[in-house]
Parts: structure tokens; C-alpha cells; sequence
């Protein structure tokens, strides 16, 4: 009942940086799901919270330099792990490309991919390890 | 990282064929991008088209290529045949590039999708892991029904194999999962699912991490199955909050042990009940402490990531202690937790102590606690900057609220609603009518809060908001006066909200005589006052101030020529809308043609509205999504049963409806043939007295009851100096419709002499047994010669299901234990009554005790209230019994629960106890 319905990484004009769907979403529902994220999202100042009702759902977010990350949950599920879920993947992204930034996200697309299914799975939180996740995605690069 | 000050340069040099298609400098225009972009598709089609075959390495260049076009936003209708044979290939970066395509651009097409498993099947069957992760990935994103028939099979298999790779049961099991999500039909649960349970002692705790989820979803549906996931779930998160901060290495994130993993673990936890075990209970009790002990220590570090890594953990395991609602040394100590948060200076954790104390207020042990922190909240809906930290705190007060600060919120919530957002206004109108209703002690508060609701917010209120004050004010005549008068002010503004005039108009169409005595409310005053609003009104409002007029000219005969004269006007008799002009004709003339007598039946003051469930309540669950407010208010209701709040009044005429009906008088004239039914009240917490009494006869009872057997002495007195021959006394049982198949009591008695002389008295002896839980009580039906007359009298025999009741005593945590188990609504009966007799403690006391439940002193954090527990014997069950009564001195109201496994015995027990009060 309680798992990640999707992770947004947007900037703030809008752009997606990497949309990560984990429920069947018709292509236009994902289009009006991107807009009303950001919509919401970009609305609120540092004083908010990190957290946005969202339909039936919640937005838990955390805003770096001009990229919003977004995971839509459940309501009842834990605000706080996913929040430092999203910095713990945000601190993977920096080691992995060296102090990150929006264009590695670009450019690196599907490296990101991988990023993220090494940490998310099917909705949920596989692997929280830094070092463990940092040491496979070093392995799947020596093999490129 | 990400830092502001970073200039936006693409740095990476691998990506670097992929720089011209981006165009991050806003001044190209869309037209320029796009025909870049075809110019490139049609170089991409060209070489997938080509004759020359495509090496690996092109192939897999030009896939990430459409995957990066599609990703920018534009449609890609070629490449998926490229991307399949990718999958085949040997090398990583290929595998990869084919995996992502399929799974970001999934496609239905059949004959791929063949394809694409072929090749799923070939990686997990490699033993290469990389290339099984591949694959799984690949299914857990896509998680098709197509492919859980295909690998449901498999999956479990790997995940429990004892060679695979610990990165490769990660995947498994999450795969595993997202399969069941959508084909749980497909994933039979077999012998792998007592390993998955033991995967909770895995040494990784990346596999413990990734199980856990697997094994929470499994245990939602299948707790049974899953049951011995419990006991390891709680070793494994005691190894976790008492290991040292450095134990976990890798797992430690800010100097907080797992905290992911922990927090999983305690979800888990809340698929279940406290565990039975008392070691498994005690160590889950040591884990909660150190983790709220945990809360008060020094950080360890500023950073927030620390602190947010902690109370994600602490949070959750105030959720647990919610959920089990057995400890109420936790729920306390949580509940103090969070009125630290409600000050912090971090609005995230003001937010979610907020949010925590919402459910906290719904546990009986708690509510008091939570109770405490209302000017915390209050403060909070006055200052807090963000509009959702205030809607958590209009939660937070409606589901703290109870009979002693109903009116402080409601005034709180009232003046919030001047300036509240838009969006949250129409939640707070419902939120108010409802608790206005709730707690009413005095009705005259009630209608001023929904007038002032309508004042205030009058375009959010709902209909069902001014239906309930209508059905409520017709249905208690104690307010409908004051109703009146306070519309008729109401109405005096210049300017007044059309709700108002449809309130208005329906009550002064009703109730409009109670205030014509005062010249300054005279008919013709009402009537000016009413129609000055008329033609601002739309047209159902317009057919409602019609419907009053009529009703006036049935109140008020002085007013007829005036309203006749309005009905008369062209605008009413030829109005365009046919139903305002079908009223105008009809009761125009209605108003000519019927006489006095007709209008006024015709007219009469409408009935009460049958009790019902309030529509707002409905409405409040339907506002709020399915997922999160149905439970909220489930257990909102649950809360108003268990809490003492002091008695509710039943919203409307509830009490009426369900209240006792009132005691047929016993009435005999000794002459004629009687029968009488007297129903015993004064019986059901005694077992001796005098039955019945008339001129002639008098009836004196002694019984005695143990367990399901009793037997009764019944005396029949001829207080007469002749004789009565042919006396026949017959004890019969009345069962209900199902008498004839079933037996519920049993009585076994001897006949009398027939005849009782004058003055003389004669004793019968009954033998009762009770056969299984009953409602109607059996009747004495009395035949006998007096004089030249037949004379036949029947009394009801006070055999009542309370006489088999046995006596329990319990300390106050056993009390509240089965309280909660016997939390089904089918379960409990209440009952909300004025009080018919004095309230006194001591007479309620030894009604309690003689109604045959023990008495349990200093159970109820109340003293004020009253507990008892008992059980009911019968030859067929024992049903255990729970009851609780609260009183209410200042409304001299009771509120009675009783809570028994039983239905009908809840029910009945209600009924016969409600009456004794």
C-alpha cells in the first residue's frame, strides 16, 4: 500500500532531468502529473516544508541549486526517510560525477538511470549504502 | 554539489556526441531545435535502414540517441526492433542502453514483447550478475502482466537460491514484489516463503533492506503466512538502535544506525498486533524507549540530515505505538515528544508533530495528553507561514476536540475562517458544522455557529450543512424559537448570504409564529423582510421563499391578501421558469379554494426527520481522498466511543429515537377482562419486590439467578375477602418470531390450587433456564373467576438476559485490552439519554452492581465515569461483557457503551441498562 509512485528531478523553469515512473501512467497522464509537480513545487519558499499535498498523494521534495528532486508517496508514509532518501541519492550523484550538476544529469542520462535503480527499486528503497552503491556503479563503468 | 554558483558547463567528455541535439541556451528557437532534431531522426532511420549491418557499438549510439530525443520531449515511432537485439548482446553498455530503451518506452506490441522475455530469460539464466540484475531491473520496471506470467515462477526461485549474489537477491526480491503488485494472482505464495521470511538474518543489510519491503507488502495480505516475520523483525531492529553509531559502517548515515532500514522494519511491525510472545513484547517495549530516549539526547551532529535521520526513525515508531494503542506509558511519552516538535524551529517537524498528534488523539490514553497543547495548535493556525502546517493544525483541533473545549475550538476554527486560504475553507465549514453538532449542549450554540458559518464562509457551506440545522432545529422544539429569532436578526443585514435566506425562509416558514407576538417580528415584518431578499435570489431559493409564503397564509390569515397579491404578480404567475410559476399557480390557488381546515393539514408543521447518520460527516470523507481521511475518521468515531469526552448529546432527536420506549402504565379496572402488560423496569436491577397490583390482586416476586439457571417465587395475594376459583397462572415465554423453532428460555413450573381464598395468599415456584441470549421477556398470563366475571391479567415476568450476568473483576489494563478487542461496530451498542432520575454516584453505583456486573473502581482515567465487566451465561455461550457509562452532570446526560462479542447482547444489555437512569 505504501511505496514511491514516481521521482521527478525538474529545474525550476520546468525542464525534466529524469522522470522514474513506478505505476503504469498513460503518456499524457505523466505529461499532467509533470506539470502540476512543478506547479506545485515552485510555489514554495525555504520557510515551507519539504512536503506538498499532492492529489491523493504527497510530494516530498528538496530543492539543490535550481533542481527540485520530487517522490510522490502515500500519505501515511514517512516524510522524513524520504526526504534524506533524496539527499543520500543527491550525495551518490555528487561522488559519482564529481560534484554534479545539471548538464552530468543531461548528458549522463542513462548513467542516472542506473543510479537510480541501484537505489530504488519497484517503488522502494533498495540500497542506502553509499559506498556500496558507489563501489557496483564503478564496477558496471569498468565494464563500458 | 549542484551549488548555485556553478556555471551550467556539460563537463563530461563521454557524453560529448551528445552536445549538439541539447540546447541549453534559451536563445535558439523551438523551430531551430526541432528541425535539428528531425534532420537527426532521419539520419538515425537512414542507418537503421541502411544495407550495411550495424555494429554493436552503432547500434547502441543510435538508440541512446532516440532515447535521448524522446526524452527531450519528442515522439520516437522507430528503434525498438534495434533496441531488442541489444539485449542480446554481450557487452554491458549495449545490454544497458537495450534495457532502458524497453523499459522508459515500454511497448505493448506482442511479438516484441516475446522478444524482450527471450532475452530476459537467456540474462537470468547467465549467472552473471551483472547481467541478472540487468534483467530483473528490466522487469520491476516494466512489471507487465505478460511478464509476471512468464517469470513469476522464476524470480522466487533466484531471490532464494543459496548462490546468488547478495546485489542479485536485492533485485529479486524487489522484483519479486512489483510483480505481485500487479499480478498478485501470479505469484503463488510456496516453500519460498518461509526463506524470504529468514532473509530478515541476512548478514546484508542491503538484502534485509530490499526483503523487508517485499515481506511487508506479503504480510498486508497474507498475515498468517507471514506471522514469524514478527519475532525476527524485532531482533534485527534491537541489533540495529542499540548498536554503537560507528557498528553499521556503511549503513550508517550521519551517525544514525540504518535508519531506512529501521524505519521498514517498524512498518512491518505495523501489519501486526503487539506480538504475543512476552520476550518478543519486551524487547519491541526496550526498542521503542531507546529509540525515544534516543530523541532527548544531545545530536550528534548539527547537520539536519542527522536529526532528520533520527526523527524519521523516532516518527515512525510513534506510528507503532499508535497503531498498537496498548502502552500507554509510550503513547505519553511520544505524545510529550511531539509537543517538544510543535515548538521547533524546523517547520518540517512542526508539521509532522502536528500530523503524529492527529492520530494520537484518537487513543484513549493519549487524548488527554494531546489535549494539553491546544494553545500550541491554536498559536499555530495564527502564525504559521505555510498553509498546510495550518491545515494539519485544523486537523489537529478537530480531532483533539471533545465536550470540554469544543466551544474554544469552534470559536478558533471560526475566526480562522475569516482569513483561511480558499482552498482548506470548504474542509473547515464541514469540520466546524460537524463539531458544532457533535458537542452541542445548548442548541441555541448550535444555530448561532452555523449562522455565523454562513456569514463568514456562506459560499462554502454546503447544502447538507443548512439541510442538518434545518433537520435539527425541527426536530428539537427547545430551539426552534430561538432559531427564528436569531434568522429574522440574521436576516436584517443589508447584505446576507443567500444560504441565510434559504435557512431563514425555511424556519420562519415553520417556526415564524413562535416570534410574530413581538411587533418588531409581526407576520406582515417577516413576510417584507423575506420577499426584500426575493428578487436577489436564484431560482431554487426563489421556489423555496414560494413554498414559505404559503406557509404563512396558513400561519398567519392576516398576511393572505398580501401574498396572494404576490403569487398574483406577473413576474410569480407568468414566470419563465416553469417550476416558479407552476408553484405561483398552484398556491395561489391553494390559498383560494381550501378552507381553513384543509390549509392547515395541508400545511402543518413539518415532522421530525428520521435520525440519521449526519450528511456532512459523509460529506467530509468524500471531500478528503479515499486513502487518508475514511481511516482518519473511522478512527475519529472509534475515538468518541472510547474517549471520555463526556457524553454526547445524540445530534437531533437521536435520544428520542433510540431511547427506551416509555413504560405502559399498569391500569386495571378489576372488572372487565385486562390485559396488561407492565414492563418491569424497576425489575431489571432487583430481584424482589412487588410485581403488580390492583384492586384485587397483588403479585410479589423473590428470584435468584446463577450462572444460566435462576428460579423465581412468584406470591399471589387475593386481596379481596371472596374467593377466586379456577386460578390458572401461566409463566409463558415470548421468544419473538423465532419462538416456534428455537428456544431461548426455559420455564418449568407446577400448577397452583385453583382456588385462593380471601385474604389468602398462594406461592409458585418457576424454574428458569436460559437457553441462549434473548430480548423479549416471558409473561405471566393470570386467569381466574372472581365473583360472576372471568378475570384475565398478563404481566411481563422480569426475566431480563442481565439476571444471568456473572460478575468479573479486571485491573484497568485488561479492561482496556478487551475493550479494544471488542472494537468491531458490530460490537458495540451506545446509547446517549437525559437522565430521568437524578444523578446521583452511589444510586448509579448499586444499579450497576444489582444490574449483575462487577463494578470496576479506578479502571477509567475518569472517576466520574463508571465501568463494569461481566459475563452472561447461557446454556449455549458465555458472553463476555463490557460496559461503560459516562454521565454528564452539566447536560444531565449519560452516554452507555457496551461493548460484548455478542450483538444481540450488546444490544439488549444497552437497552435494559439505558432505562435505568
Amino acid at each position: 500500500r505504501v511505496w514511491i509512485r514516481f521521482i521527478l528531478i525538474q529545474n525550476r523553469a520546468g525542464k525534466t532531468r529524469l522522470a522514474k515512473w513506478y505505476m503504469q501512467f498513460d503518456d499524457d497522464e505523466k505529461q499532467k502529473l509533470i506539470e502540476e509537480v512543478h506547479a506545485v513545487v515552485t510555489v514554495r519558499d525555504a520557510k515551507h516544508t519539504n512536503f506538498v499535498e499532492f492529489r491523493n498523494f504527497k510530494i516530498i521534495y528538496r530543492r539543490y541549486a535550481g533542481l527540485y528532486f520530487c517522490i510522490c508517496v502515500d500519505v501515511n508514509d514517512n516524510n522524513l526517510a524520504y526526504l534524506e532518501a533524496i539527499h543520500n541519492f543527491v550525495e551518490v550523484l555528487n561522488e559519482y560525477f564529481h560534484n554534479v550538476c545539471e548538464l552530468d544529469l543531461v548528458f549522463n542520462f542513462y548513467k542516472v538511470y542506473t543510479v537510480v535503480d541501484e537505489m530504488f527499486l519497484a517503488g522502494e528503497i533498495r540500497e542506502t549504502s553509499q559506498t556500496k552503491v558507489l563501489k557496483q556503479l564503478l564496477m558496471l563503468q569498468s565494464l563500458e | 554539489m549542484l551549488a548555485g554558483s556553478r556555471p551550467g558547463v556539460g563537463k563530461a567528455a563521454t557524453s560529448r556526441r551528445l552536445a549538439p541535439l541539447c540546447s541549453p541556451s534559451p536563445g535558439k528557437s523551438k523551430e531551430a531545435e526541432i528541425k535539428r532534431i528531425n534532420k537527426e531522426l532521419a539520419n538515425i532511420r537512414s542507418k537503421f535502414k541502411g544495407d550495411k549491418a550495424l555494429d554493436g557499438y552503432s547500434k547502441k549510439k543510435y538508440v541512446c540517441k532516440l532515447l535521448f530525443i524522446f526524452l527531450l520531449g519528442h515522439d520516437i515511432d522507430f528503434g525498438h526492433m534495434e533496441a531488442v537485439n541489444l539485449l542480446s548482446s554481450n557487452r554491458y553498455t549495449e545490454k544497458q542502453i537495450g534495457y532502458l530503451f524497453i523499459s522508459v518506452l515500454v511497448n505493448s506490441n506482442s511479438e516484441l514483447i516475446r522478444l524482450i522475455n527471450n532475452a530476459i530469460k537467456n540474462d537470468l539464466a547467465s549467472r552473471n550478475p551483472t547481467f541478472m540484475g540487468l534483467a530483473l531491473h528490466c522487469i520491476a520496471n516494466v512489471g507487465s502482466r505478460e511478464m509476471a506470467e512468464a517469470f513469476a515462477g522464476e524470480v522466487p526461485k533466484i531471490l532464494v537460491a543459496g548462490d546468488t549474489m547478495d546485489s542479485v537477491k536485492q533485485s529479486a526480491a524487489l522484483c519479486l514484489l512489483r510483480l505481485y503488485r500487479t499480478s498478485p494472482d501470479l505469484v503463488p505464495m510456496g516453500d519460498w516463503t518461509s526463506r524470504v521470511v529468514h532473509l530478515l538474518n541476512d548478514q546484508h543489510l542491503g538484502v534485509v533492506t530490499a526483503a523487508t519491503s517485499l515481506i511487508t507488502t506479503l504480510a498486508q495480505k497474507n498475515p498468517e503466512e507471514f506471522k514469524t516475520s514478527v519475532s525476527l523483525a524485532v531482533s534485527r531492529l534491537s541489533r540495529i538502535v542499540t548498536s554503537a553509531s560507528t557498528d553499521l559502517q556503511d549503513y550508517t548515515y550521519y551517525f544514525v544506525p540504518a535508519p531506512w532500514l529501521s524505519v521498514k522494519l517498524l512498518r512491518l511491525l505495523q501489519c501486526y498486533p503487539p506480538p504475543e510472545d512476552p520476550a518478543v513484547r519486551g524487547r519491541l517495549t526496550e526498542c521503542l524507549e531507546t529509540i525515544l530516549n534516543k530523541a532527548q539526547e544531545p545530536p550528534k551532529s548539527k547537520k539536519v540530515q542527522h536529526s532528520n535521520a533520527k526523527n524519521a526513525v523516532l516518527f515512525e515508531a510513534i506510528s507503532l505505538i499508535i497503531h498498537h494503542d496498548s502502552e500507554p506509558n509510550l503513547l505519553v511519552r511520544a505524545c510529550n515528544q511531539l509537543g517538544q516538535f510543535l515548538q521547533h524551529r524546523e517547520t518540517n517537524l512542526r508539521y509532522l508533530a502536528l500530523e503524529s498528534m492527529c492520530t494520537l488523539a484518537s487513543s484513549e490514553f493519549s487524548h488527554e495528553a494531546v489535549k494539553t497543547h491546544i494553545d500550541t495548535v491554536i498559536n499555530a493556525l495564527k502564525t504559521e507561514r505555510d498553509v498546510s502546517v495550518r491545515q494539519r493544525a485544523v486537523d489537529l483541533l478537530y480531532a483533539m476536540c471533545d465536550r470540554s473545549n469544543a466551544q474554544q475550538i469552534v470559536a478558533e476554527m471560526l475566526s480562522y475562517l475569516e482569513t483561511a486560504d480558499y482552498s482548506i475553507r470548504e474542509e473547515i465549514v464541514l469540520k466546524v458544522a460537524i463539531l458544532a453538532e457533535k458537542y452541542a449542549v445548548d442548541y441555541a450554540w448550535y444555530v448561532d455557529t452555523i449562522l455565523n458559518l454562513i456569514r463568514i464562509a456562506g459560499d462554502y457551506v454546503s447544502e447538507e450543512v443548512w439541510y442538518r440545522v434545518i433537520q435539527i432545529v425541527i426536530n428539537r422544539d427547545d430551539v426552534q424559537g430561538y432559531a427564528a429569532k436569531t434568522v429574522f436578526e440574521a436576516l436584517q443585514a443589508p447584505a446576507c448570504h443567500e444560504n441565510l435566506v434559504k435557512v431563514g425562509g425555511y424556519i420562519l416558514g415553520e417556526f415564524g409564529n413562535l416570534i410574530a407576538g413581538d411587533p418588531r417580528s409581526s407576520p406582515l415584518v417577516q413576510f417584507n423582510l423575506l420577499h426584500s431578499k426575493f428578487h436577489l435570489c436564484s431560482v431554487p431559493t426563489r421556489a423555496l421563499l414560494l413554498s414559505t409564503y404559503i406557509k404563512f397564509v396558513n400561519l398567519f390569515p392576516e398576511v393572505k391578501p398580501t401574498i396572494q397579491d404576490v403569487l398574483r404578480g406577473d413576474s410569480q404567475l407568468r414566470n419563465a421558469d416553469v417550476e416558479l410559476q407552476q408553484r405561483a399557480v398552484e398556491y395561489l390557488r391553494l390559498s383560494t379554494v381550501a378552507s381553513t381546515d384543509i390549509l392547515a393539514t395541508v400545511l402543518e408543521e413539518m415532522p421530525p426527520f428520521p435520525e440519521r447518520e449526519s450528511s456532512i460527516l459523509a460529506k467530509l470523507k468524500k471531500k478528503k481522498g479515499p486513502s487518508t481521511v475514511t481511516d482518519l475518521e473511522d478512527t475519529k468515531r472509534e475515538r468518541s466511543v472510547d474517549v471520555n469526552g463526556g457524553p454526547e448529546p445524540a445530534p437531533a432527536s437521536a435520544s428520542a429515537a433510540v431511547g427506551p420506549s416509555p413504560a405502559v402504565p399498569a391500569c386495571c379496572d378489576g372488572l372487565g377482562n385486562n390485559l396488561l402488560l407492565f414492563c418491569s423496569l424497576m425489575f431489571v436491577c432487583k430481584n424482589n419486590g412487588v410485581l403488580f397490583e390492583n384492586q384485587l390482586l397483588q403479585i410479589g416476586l423473590k428470584s435468584e439467578f446463577r450462572q444460566n439457571l435462576g428460579r423465581m417465587f412468584i406470591f399471589y395475594g387475593n386481596k379481596t375477602s371472596t374467593q377466586f376459583l379456577n386460578f390458572t397462572p401461566t409463566p409463558v415465554p415470548r421468544c419473538g418470531l423465532d419462538s416456534l423453532t428455537r428456544t431461548h428460555l426455559n420455564l418449568q413450573t407446577k400448577p397452583v390450587d385453583p382456588t385462593v381464598d380471601g385474604g389468602a395468599q398462594v406461592q409458585q415456584v418457576v424454574n428458569i433456564e436460559c437457553v441462549s441470549d434473548f430480548t423479549e421477556a416471558p409473561v405471566l398470563n393470570i386467569q381466574f373467576r372472581y365473583g360472576g366475571t372471568f378475570q384475565n391479567v398478563s404481566v411481563q415476568l422480569p426475566i431480563t438476559l442481565n439476571k444471568f450476568f456473572q460478575p468479573t473483576e479486571m485491573s484497568s489494563q485488561d479492561f482496556f485490552q478487551r475493550w479494544k478487542q471488542l472494537s468491531n461496530p458490530q460490537q458495540e451498542v451506545q446509547n446517549i439519554f437525559k437522565a430521568k432520575h437524578p444523578m446521583d454516584t452511589e444510586i448509579t453505583k448499586a444499579k450497576i452492581i444489582g444490574f449483575g456486573s462487577a463494578l470496576l473502581e479506578e479502571v477509567d482515567p475518569n472517576p466520574a465515569n463508571f465501568v463494569g465487566a461481566g459475563i452472561i451465561h447461557t446454556k449455549t455461550s458465555q458472553t463476555g461483557c463490557l460496559l461503560r457509562l459516562e454521565p454528564n452532570l452539566q447536560a444531565q446526560m449519560y452516554r452507555l457503551t457496551l461493548r460484548t462479542s455478542k450483538e444481540t447482547v450488546s444490544q439488549r444489555l444497552c437497552e435494559l441498562l439505558s432505562q435505568q437512569f
